[in-house]
């Protein structure tokens, strides 16, 4: 305990150190979070790569923090001890009151922030009391976009760099706004509405190129990658998901690890004829960038239909994990998590690098919460499973292979049309949707906002045609045993279990902060806003928000030296549609049955979309 | 007249009454071909400038509203044309739900009508060109009645699929509200 102590001190005087050392200067790309916090702790944990998670400079200019996807903060003058005394510093009215799923954005005083469609970006100035508006840029994305977007009218970030904001319109654009002037550079149009295309992804801005992906999983699209010059956004390229390899930029670099995903064209095999054209597969999470070796790592999402007799084969290349070389797009190793998804388990969730001790040395590792309920440990250089551990109840399947590396079904659990298929758990949104989990390099341990959710299946005929749902299946989702429907887990991707879980009686569709004070942060759909201690899960601090919580909580150094805490609040996406759309649950499979899950939720939360900005009383 | 000769045209006149009663399961030629026509629905809940008064119910609503027929017929539709995949049983998702007391379009069968035919600005889509009139009627028979509107003697006393809500049979019938328009 005493040691515990004196470590965490040691932590809290080297971050402190750091944080002096960037106050005082331009930040240095030399320190990274692995040297900062691994020769205190010794490093018998896991750790980001020094390249892809430098020290914190107090801005925060991408939705994962880094290109590790840390979601860490390395502000630590917020600590337990004195988390009693967060106060409202100022609020903000985003003029929107669907689902906001986006980070605030901080650049050296600014804020910036970026709305559910009609997607307009605000920047705040953070020099002045009140941070006043300096400008919003407003895209005018199509109004007819909110048809075709399956799961609330979301945007899920902006993404600084080099003087420019890139940002998503649900309409399917692409967008280059200057910083300063919020004057617009270039736009470039990706997605088509008529094809049930939108973007509601945060871009990534890697290697000079930004990576924008489509949703639709659920409209009969064919998934894809682009890659836009940063200085012009013209396409650089573009890697299907579905269709023959020469559309998915797979060539001779492709070195999947397990023979399941290695023979030619099977992004046409591994469907019935021509299903690939409309089978889904999109791009609408994370991405992560290794700098060290100029590779991006990302999931893919959904086949289409859920009616998975409609598509007898795997169905590659959905619902798994491709690296590709950022500069060309070329496929390098591609790992498919669920061949043949039966329950709408897409794979876009986070993938959080990290080297873990291996052998006496670090092995350079990916952490993936998946949202088939497994949390895997893959290696980065090859796409091999090394371990798979189930992260909650679950009884869809009944592990993973790791010789073969396939996933088996439980086959009393796969739906069959023309009978229900009850109790089937993780439900379709999973143990853990997008909601991204936040990595501690000071605990070495993965923060993850999830739900406990189960549900039952009907397939029924799924008619294509374009512009309008590809579904095929009617779903009732209900709480999971236990009498709870989320829960924030702390879980050691070494010991492959969890160290504590916080218990939520609504699911939880927010993103996670931790920080080098040793807090974790996230909300809740009835918008409470709350801090636990990372160590112990205990909760120390909480705030009722004017709505439901959805939006990632970040953490910055404002110009006056002080760690603030910023998050919105508006209810909405898939889960709290519920209350922004106004659904009717008398209906059980409304919102494709997440409505029955949520029933109380309109009695508990209202339509918002407001930033709320914390800090300590001076 | 002999008793059994009074007894039968009793019965003939009973069966008479109730066929009579019997518009919901009433048939009708459905031959227009597609495009022809297109309803003109307009929303009661606007102003009407100049002392000028909401314009009639359209005449071909009569043929679909409360038709047992029709319902079924367009329930059929309604899955096969995926209303189901944005709208649900009727409680809504990607769309508005049906079901409930709120029409943003007017609730009349031919404001229903109009607002499949032409789509709606906000992600409706246009089924213009797409569906036959009868069609279009045939679904807004069915999604009128989502919301418990029709009589119970013409909505189907069973759901579609496993889960989906009570059956309409079963569903209480609402206050008529502005929007359903007091001429129905």
């Amino acid at each position: 305990m005493r040691r515990v102590a004196t470590a965490v001190t040691a932590i809290g005087l080297l971050a402190a150190s750091a944080a002096v050392i960037s106050c005082n200067k331009k930040p240095s790309v030399s320190r990274s979070n692995a040297e900062i916090y691994g020769q205190v702790s010794g490093g018998p944990h896991a750790l980001p790569p020094a390249a892809a998670s430098p020290a914190d400079d107090g801005n925060w200019t991408m939705p994962g923090k880094d290109y590790a996807s840390t979601r860490f903060s390395g502000l630590n003058q917020i600590t337990p001890g004195n988390i009693g005394k967060l106060a409202l510093s100022f609020t903000f009215s985003t003029g929107t009151t669907h689902g906001y799923e986006a980070p605030p954005l901080v650049v050296n005083g600014t804020m910036y922030l970026i709305t559910p469609w009609p997607n307009e970006l605000y920047a705040l100035d953070l020099t002045k009391p009140g941070a006043p508006q300096k400008w919003v840029f407003k895209p005018m994305p199509a109004a007819a976009s909110q048809g075709v977007a399956c799961c609330g009218t979301v945007n899920r970030g902006a993404v600084y760099d080099a003087g420019k904001i890139f940002f998503n319109t649900l309409d399917g654009q692409t967008i280059a706004v200057d910083a300063n002037s919020g004057k617009q550079v270039w736009r470039t149009q990706l997605g088509d509405i008529q094809k049930g295309e939108t973007i509601t992804m945060a871009p990534l801005v890697a290697g000079g190129k930004v990576l924008v992906g489509n949703s639709g999983g659920e409209m009969g699209v064919r998934g894809w990658l682009a890659a836009l010059d940063e200085g012009s956004g013209k396409l650089a390229w573009r890697a299907y998901h579905t269709g023959p390899d020469k559309d998915v930029l797979i060539g001779p670099r492709f070195k999947p690890f397990y023979p399941m995903d290695r023979g030619k064209d099977l992004g046409v095999k591994s469907w019935g004829p021509d299903e690939w054209k409309i089978g889904g597969g999109p791009m609408w999470g994370w991405i992560s960038y290794d700098p060290a070796t100029k590779t991006i790592y990302y999931g893919t999402g959904n086949p289409g239909p859920w009616n998975a007799d409609q598509r007898p084969g795997d169905n590659k290349w959905s619902t798994g994990v491709f690296a590709r070389d950022v500069n060309t797009g070329e496929a390098l190793w591609f790992y498919q998590t669920v061949p043949h998804d039966l329950f709408d388990h897409d794979d876009i969730n986070e993938t959080i690098l990290a080297d873990i001790p291996w052998k006496g040395g670090r092995l350079p590792a990916l952490l993936r919460p998946a949202r088939d309920g497994f949390f895997y440990v893959m290696d980065r250089r090859t796409g091999q499973v090394l371990s798979a551990t189930p992260y909650g109840y679950m009884n869809g399947y009944k592990g993973v292979d790791l010789k073969t590396g396939r996933i088996a079904f439980n086959p009393d659990k796969e739906p069959k049309p023309g009978r229900i298929t009850r109790d089937i758990c993780p439900a379709a949104p999973g143990m853990k949707d997008w909601n991204p989990s936040a990595f501690s390099p000071v605990t070495g341990l993965v923060y993850m906002a999830h739900h406990n959710l189960c549900m039952d299946m009907i397939p029924q005929p799924a008619n294509y045609i374009s512009g309008t749902p590809y579904v095929g299946a009617d779903v009732k989702m209900y709480g999971g045993p236990g009498g709870y429907r989320g829960v924030l887990t702390a879980w050691d991707p070494l010991a492959h279990k969890a160290v504590w879980e916080f218990k939520e009686d609504l699911p939880l569709w927010s993103p996670v902060l931790a920080t080098a004070g040793g807090l974790v942060f996230y909300g809740t759909l009835d918008g409470w806003f709350k801090a636990l201690d990372a160590r112990t899960g205990k909760l120390l601090w909480q705030f009722k928000a004017g709505s439901g919580i959805i939006g990632q909580p970040i953490s910055y150094r404002g110009p006056d030296g002080r760690q603030y805490i910023a998050v919105v609040a508006g209810v909405g996406g898939w889960a709290g549609g519920i209350v922004d759309g106004k659904l009717d649950a008398r209906d059980p499979t409304a919102a494709l049955g997440f409505a029955n899950a949520v029933k109380d939720l309109p009695s508990k939360t209202t339509p918002g979309g407001m930033l709320y900005v914390f800090t300590l009383p001076r | 007249m002999s008793s059994p000769c009074r007894a039968s045209l009793l019965i003939l006149a009973a069966c008479g009454l109730t066929l009579a009663a019997c518009d919901r399961e009433e048939h009708h030629s459905r031959s227009k071909p597609v495009g022809e026509t297109v309803p003109a629905g307009e929303s009661p809940d606007t102003i009407f400038p100049g002392g000028s008064e909401a314009p009639p119910l359209d005449a071909r609503a009569k043929l679909y509203d409360n038709n047992a027929n029709a319902i079924s017929a367009g329930q059929t539709l309604y899955t096969q044309m995926n209303c189901v995949g944005c709208h649900a049983h009727g409680g809504g998702g990607m769309g508005p739900p049906l079901m409930d007391d709120e029409w943003r379009y007017g609730g009349r069968i031919d404001q229903i009508a109009a607002t499949i035919a032409e789509g709606r600005p906000n992600g409706m889509p246009s089924w213009r060109g797409k569906l036959t009139e009868d069609q279009i009627w045939d679904l807004a028979a069915y999604v009128r009645s989502l919301s418990g509107l029709p009589s119970k003697d013409a909505v189907s006393s069973r759901t579609e699929g496993m889960s989906g809500p009570t059956p309409q049979t079963l569903t209480p019938k609402p206050k008529p509200t502005n929007s359903d328009a007091a001429q129905q």
